[in-house]
């Protein structure tokens, strides 16, 4: 078994208050990300693409189909706890998701719930703050921290408690541009480590990154693939209110001009030292 | 403005009164207490007084940091000492009107003046030298032993352990939300008391609102890496009594008899 998230015919609905009628977060998708992969699911906001992501964290539980991460039933009790510490789950707002006042017994907070031996847990904070490159504060309170570095803590905190696969949900919607850069090197970085990474994202730059990218709309999946492929269908994009990366935009118009750009280019880097041949 | 709240803070340092054992310091802090109770005369202030002396001198927080921290609590201090001053009957040493100062009124108000502010420094001392998260884990600590009979020690625990996390978060929000209102117009500044008041409804609301919207994505992200109560949870940091910490139990014994024996005989 390769995949490590398995979705079949998903349904999510929340209920409307008062009625029984609910609106439809998710209409039927099936899915599987593999072990190890690098997976972005892109959308609009209330594309549905949120709510997926926490049913993934048995934070929510289908209305009808089954999900299965690391082969156990989200929807089952008795696994629940197997289920999120298989899939870590990092949160939109940095702010609200650091439990206490000092950064390691923050990042302790996951291992110390798992009931892990404590020599164990300052083996796993010690090796996490390293990980998000955060040693030095390890003694600071949150608050007097920047949003970058806070969501640092967050990732790290999750990475205490060695999950397999970790689904960001938004991570960087509140950071300004350098911290958002410093989250996605970490991303990368966790990846080549071998974690599975879903990005939930509506960040065109983030998804060119992933091995394969995922559009929602309206709770359906629209478009799945390799970013060079999704990207190539600038129009249905275009359609669901979505932009192209700016590098795929470039390279659009530069064909039209006749200038033969190859297909697989998709990061601004690549784009540059193409381009800077021509000199 | 609202960044000027110390009381109950943390003053970093390494001092062994720093390095002492959570429980420890929170029973002492209690002994402490008690005993400012127990006293009934001057000398017995005097040798609370020395032992506090000694601890401030160990841990190496400047007075003039605890002494700021009493400012808020100056209020009280006053009124308290005016009105023993004044209630108090006696042989009067002065009057006007009916506004009378007594011996025995002015003996108290002092009395009553010197508990409060030992009172006062010897509680701070333990906030100042006790990492909150230390302070949160040592009360769990204590409490647990009731835990049988139906106290949910973890749970107020870990209350305490987020109040103390999202008051600055709180604190931020309502900055920011009091900056929104003041762009548009509002005035938190003139008018009198009755009008103030009435200019922080705007603020309350929502910050009552968003303190509802926090807690609720924290329950989330709380849930999400694994939370579920008390139950089979492990700590990073273990508690454990050290040496220092005997050698301050020897210490507390000793004061505690020092200020019984005192208050009996004297």
């Amino acid at each position: 078994m390769n995949s490590i998230i398995k979705i079949e015919n998903l349904i999510f609905e929340y209920t409307k208050e008062n009625t029984d009628e609910g609106i439809r977060a998710i209409n039927d998708v099936s899915l599987n990300i593999e072990r190890g992969s690098f997976t972005a699911i892109l959308g609009k906001n209330g594309s549905g693409k949120s709510t997926l992501a926490k049913n993934l964290n048995s934070l929510l539980v289908p209305t009808s189909g089954v999900i299965y991460v690391n082969g156990f039933d989200t929807a089952d009790d008795e696994h629940i706890w197997d289920v999120r510490q298989s899939a870590g789950m990092v949160f939109q707002n940095p702010d609200n998701q650091l439990v206490s006042a000092v950064v390691e017994d923050d990042i302790a907070f996951g291992p110390e719930n798992l009931g892990i031996d404590p020599a164990e847990i300052r083996k796993r904070v010690d090796k996490a703050l390293e990980d998000v490159n955060m040693g030095k504060f390890r003694d600071k309170p949150p608050h007097l921290l920047s949003g970058g570095q806070k969501q640092r803590i967050a990732i790290a905190g999750v990475v205490a408690m060695k999950p397999e696969c970790i689904i960001f949900d938004e991570p960087t919607a509140m950071l300004d541009p350098k911290g958002r850069s410093e989250i996605m090197s970490i991303i990368k970085e966790l990846h080549d480590e071998g974690i599975t990474v879903v990005l939930i994202t509506h960040f065109m730059e983030e998804a060119a990154c992933a091995e394969r990218v995922i559009v929602m709309h309206e709770g359906k999946i629209i478009l799945d693939g390799k970013p060079q492929e999704v990207f190539s269908h600038e129009k249905e994009l275009r359609a669901v209110n979505l932009d192209v990366p700016l590098t795929i935009e470039l390279a659009t118009k530069l064909r039209e001009e006749g200038v033969d750009v190859p297909r697989n280019i998709i990061e601004m880097e690549e784009m540059v030292e193409y381009l800077c041949q021509y000199k | 403005m609202l960044r000027d709240i110390t009381l109950g803070q943390y003053y970093p340092g390494k001092s062994c009164i720093h390095g002492l054992d959570a429980r420890i310091k929170i029973i002492a802090t209690l002994m402490f207490i008690v005993e400012l109770f127990i006293v009934d005369n001057f000398i017995g202030f005097l040798i609370a007084a020395i032992a506090l002396g000694l601890v401030i001198a160990v841990s190496k927080v400047p007075v003039g940091y605890i002494i700021r921290g009493l400012k808020p609590i100056m209020v009280i201090l006053i009124f308290t000492f005016a009105l023993n001053m004044f209630m108090v009957d006696g042989r009067i040493l002065w009057q006007w009107g009916f506004l009378k100062i007594t011996a025995e009124g002015l003996e108290i108000a002092v009395f009553m003046a010197i508990r409060l502010i030992l009172l006062l420094m010897g509680s701070s001392m333990l906030t100042l030298c006790t990492r909150p998260i230390a302070l949160t884990d040592g009360i769990e600590r204590l409490l647990s032993p009731f835990e049988k009979v139906g106290l949910p020690a973890h749970d107020i625990a870990m209350m305490m352990t987020i109040a103390l996390r999202f008051i600055p978060t709180l604190l931020e929000e309502a900055d920011k939300i009091m900056k929104a209102q003041q762009a548009r117009g509002a005035d938190f500044e003139s008018g009198n008391l009755m009008q103030r008041a009435k200019s922080l409804i705007p603020i309350l609301v929502p910050l009552f609102v968003s303190s509802f919207r926090i807690a609720q994505e924290l329950a989330m992200a709380m849930e999400a890496r694994c939370y579920r109560g008390g139950k089979n949870r492990t700590r990073m940091n273990e508690m454990k009594l050290r040496k220092r910490d005997y050698i301050a139990i020897v210490f507390l014994i000793a004061f505690l008899a020092i200020i019984i024996v005192e208050s009996r005989l004297l």
